[in-house]
């Protein structure tokens, strides 16, 4: 059993640590944030220079062939800068889909720019009324002589705002939240019919949601077999949590580092406040919080390239779960043990305490995925 | 044993619903119970309206045209005043200042402040806090030297609230270093438009504007703004900080967002039906609905003995966690509650006025902001660690 990277992976890491390090300072951060972009496109296109858009996908795409533990370290880097560019969104998320479903036309279509960099997607698989079951799809797709017509509303698609591409989720049969008959497919944003209420998120990031009014799509739009996808949807979303919760990491192990140097610097009463146990226990918790996520990272980044199984499923969950819960404690606590510099904008913790919070909001809550997890309590493998 | 309100009581509870149901303005409690912002004039307009009906100083006595309720009428006022959507009062002038003033300051000072006051000409703020002097609020360094007819005073306030609207400001000054920290402090009144202040807007983590940093360079101040005696100031802080902290439990605040979290979860659907009815969702509502139910019983408790004759103790702290704890806990689950719409953070639809297309419910953009923004509660009003000090020495002997 060995827990430590390969030296192949500590590079890629310390790589991608480098890179934020030297181009990613907190107030550069807050200016990108500002952008109509929302991120960096400059330090996007080192990600893709540096080969780290590529990380998932296979060789011949100029990619490591890398796995969740390759991800989850390129992920946990980016967190820890806050980082706003949409690698989970488009390399992760919207990678994923294409090289899992589309054909291989649609493979050699796409995937070189989504590993390059320079093509961006955006995925839109939630609903106004979806909360977080991916099943809850209203949006219908029927098909035409020429192939479908697209009719709905996708909510809040992270990077949807600045996507060359959109892959949405759409209901070909079936009721609203059947399983059985979903299908995605991967559109122009600037297809007549695509609008696009865009907006910023709480966490410093863009988004929209996305109204499909009667667009007309050809038949290679269809990404997968037609009414198929709600496995491949979840079996991605299940890479996708893995790489959240490496995230995840990156932003409480920085959150707790900026609490533990506070609580030595700052003086009350005479003495660092680090001297009072409250606040000493206070910091214990938070750590500990902090290893159960590293673990159920580390756990769920083992498991997200794997076949899927009641297993892996079981094991996103209860990741996803933990994240969400150890993400809230360090937040709110981290913000209780600043005190009022916490809730500054102009000091960094905000940030990191609103993405926390923000990354439960993700791919599911604890209590969506603790009721998924409890879902599967008596499921035999 | 009784522990309903007396018939007296419920027709003062009477009287004070037939008042808010016809003068309360529909636009401000609408913004209220939203969670909106409130600008300046709406707080101004409300005050006009209470002033005129001779209930806005419920803290003084009567004879300086206070309202002079019994704790359990107070009471009755708060509870009634959350769930109808009434603002927070500012408190800083009238429940803060004003009693000070009443307690320590001149008759000079009573004639000038206190009609000023209760018309609303002046707003006032608190000069408490220093970047160096949170929790530990006696080692505050701004500095006010005696120069016979007047202080100079230099340094620098934090967390100022609201200090942007303000005209007036009470500080905590230093005007002895050679004694220990308490004992050097003084209560100064000063005009913000004197030469050498400057107000510094601080962005807070809900991206909104509602504190400040207040700098004195070489600031003037006559010295008859100081109140009672020059190095007692402590003292009057001391007084002042017990306004403070009642009401600070919130439970009325807790009771109005409690309903206006129920009736979010009876719109958000969760597969098909209402969240309200998903047993993950109403189990974590019902853990905290009984949760203030309890801490509403405590604070009728505390009331009570205090409507006997007793001063509220430390009892106040222990309610001050638990109150602020389980507003949290609902300003949470609120956050909760829209899902992936917690994300979006559409600011034009955080104004009461707006009137286009909603993202989602027309409740949910404020709701995360807010989450955030009531992570303060825990901090500010002495924060739930020093209140807990406060139980552990007043009440366990520890």
């Amino acid at each position: 059993m060995d827990f430590a990277l390969t030296e192949e992976q500590q590079m890629l890491q310390d790589t991608v640590a480098r890179l934020v390090r030297g181009e990613y300072s907190f107030e550069k951060r807050l200016g990108y944030s500002e952008t109509e972009l929302g991120f960096s496109a400059e330090f996007w296109q080192h990600l893709s220079e540096l080969g780290l858009t590529a990380v998932p996908f296979d060789e011949e795409l100029g990619g490591f062939g890398g796995t969740g533990v390759e991800v989850q370290s390129v992920m946990t880097e980016l967190g820890r800068g806050l980082c706003l560019e949409p690698y989970l969104q488009s390399v992760i998320l919207g990678g994923g889909l294409i090289a899992h479903a589309g054909t291989a036309a649609q493979q050699e279509h796409w995937l070189p720019g989504v590993a390059s960099g320079e093509l961006k997607v955006a995925v839109g698989l939630q609903e106004p009324q979806s909360y977080y079951n991916l099943n809850d799809v209203q949006t219908r797709a029927e098909k035409t002589d020429a192939g479908y017509t697209l009719s709905g509303r996708k909510a809040v698609v992270i990077g949807g705002h600045c996507a060359d591409l959109l892959i949405v989720s759409a209901r070909t049969s079936g009721d609203e939240r059947d399983a059985g008959g979903l299908s995605l497919f991967a559109l122009d944003p600037a297809t007549a019919g695509v609008e696009r209420r865009n907006y910023p998120t709480m966490d410093g990031a863009k988004g929209c949601d996305v109204v499909l009014n009667n667009v007309q799509v050809g038949a290679e739009a269809l990404l997968g077999d037609e009414g198929q996808a709600s496995a491949i949807i979840e079996y991605q979303s299940g890479r996708a949590i893995a790489a959240l919760c490496a995230e995840a990491v990156g932003v409480m192990e920085e959150a707790i580092a900026m609490t533990l140097d506070y609580l030595k610097a700052r003086k009350q009463f005479g003495v660092p406040i680090g001297q009072f146990q409250v606040l000493q226990h206070r910091m214990v918790d938070m750590s500990s919080e902090l290893e159960q996520a590293r673990s159920m990272a580390i756990l769920s980044a083992s498991v997200a390239n794997n076949e899927q199984s009641t297993e892996r499923k079981r094991i996103l969950a209860a990741a996803k779960n933990v994240i969400g819960r150890a993400g809230q404690f360090i937040a709110e606590n981290g913000i209780q043990s600043h005190g009022g510099i916490g809730m500054t904008w102009e000091y960094s913790f905000a940030h990191y305490a609103k993405r926390l919070i923000m990354i439960n909001h993700q791919l599911g809550d604890d209590d969506h995925h603790l009721e998924q997890f409890a879902g599967l309590l008596h499921v035999e493998e | 044993m009784n522990i309903n309100y007396t018939p007296e009581e419920l027709a003062f509870r009477d009287e004070v619903r037939s008042f808010l149901e016809q003068q309360l303005p529909a636009d401000i409690a609408a913004k209220v119970k939203g969670f909106r912002h409130l600008s300046k004039e709406d707080h101004q307009r409300w005050q006009r309206i209470l002033s005129k009906q001779g209930w806005y100083a419920t803290h003084w006595p009567s004879e300086y045209g206070g309202v002079d309720w019994s704790p359990v009428q107070k009471h009755i006022w708060d509870e009634e005043s959350c769930r109808y959507g009434v603002p927070r009062s500012i408190p800083f002038g009238v429940n803060m200042v004003a009693p000070v003033i009443i307690k320590f300051g001149s008759e000079a000072q009573k004639q000038h402040y206190l009609p000023r006051i209760l018309s609303g000409e002046d707003w006032w703020c608190q000069g408490y806090s220093e970047p160096g002097a949170g929790s530990d609020l006696a080692s505050l360094k701004t500095r006010a030297v005696n120069h016979g007819d007047h202080y100079l005073v230099n340094g620098q306030k934090t967390w100022t609230t609201l200090g942007q609207h303000a005209n007036m400001i009470f500080c905590l000054v230093r005007t002895n270093t050679e004694v220990k920290a308490q004992a050097g402090i003084s209560f100064l009144l000063i005009d913000m438009d004197t030469p050498g202040i400057t107000v510094r807007p601080i962005r807070t983590i809900d991206g909104g504007y509602e504190v400040n940093e207040v700098f004195f360079e070489d600031v003037k101040v006559p010295v008859e703004n100081l109140v009672g005696e020059e190095d007692k100031g402590w003292t009057y802080a001391k007084y002042l900080l017990t306004y403070e902290r009642t009401g600070l439990a919130g439970i009325g605040l807790s009771k109005a967002a409690l309903s206006h979290l129920k009736a979010l979860a009876g719109r958000v659907l969760k597969n098909g039906r209402p969240l309200i009815e998903d047993t993950t969702f109403s189990q974590r509502i019902a853990k905290i609905e009984i949760d203030l139910m309890a801490a509403g019983i405590s604070n009728l408790r505390i009331i009570a003995a205090v409507e006997g004759g007793g001063m509220p103790g430390a009892e106040s702290s222990m309610l001050k966690v638990r109150g602020t704890e389980i507003r949290q806990s609902i300003n949470d689950l609120a956050r909760r509650a829209i899902g992936p719409y917690a994300l979006p953070f559409v600011e034009e639809e955080l104004e009461l006025d707006y009137d286009g297309e909603y993202l989602s419910d027309k409740d949910a953009a404020p709701l995360a902001p807010h989450y955030f923004n009531n992570r303060k509660l825990s901090i500010f009003g002495g924060s739930n660690e020093i209140q807990k000090n406060i139980v552990t020495k007043m009440i366990l002997g520890l």
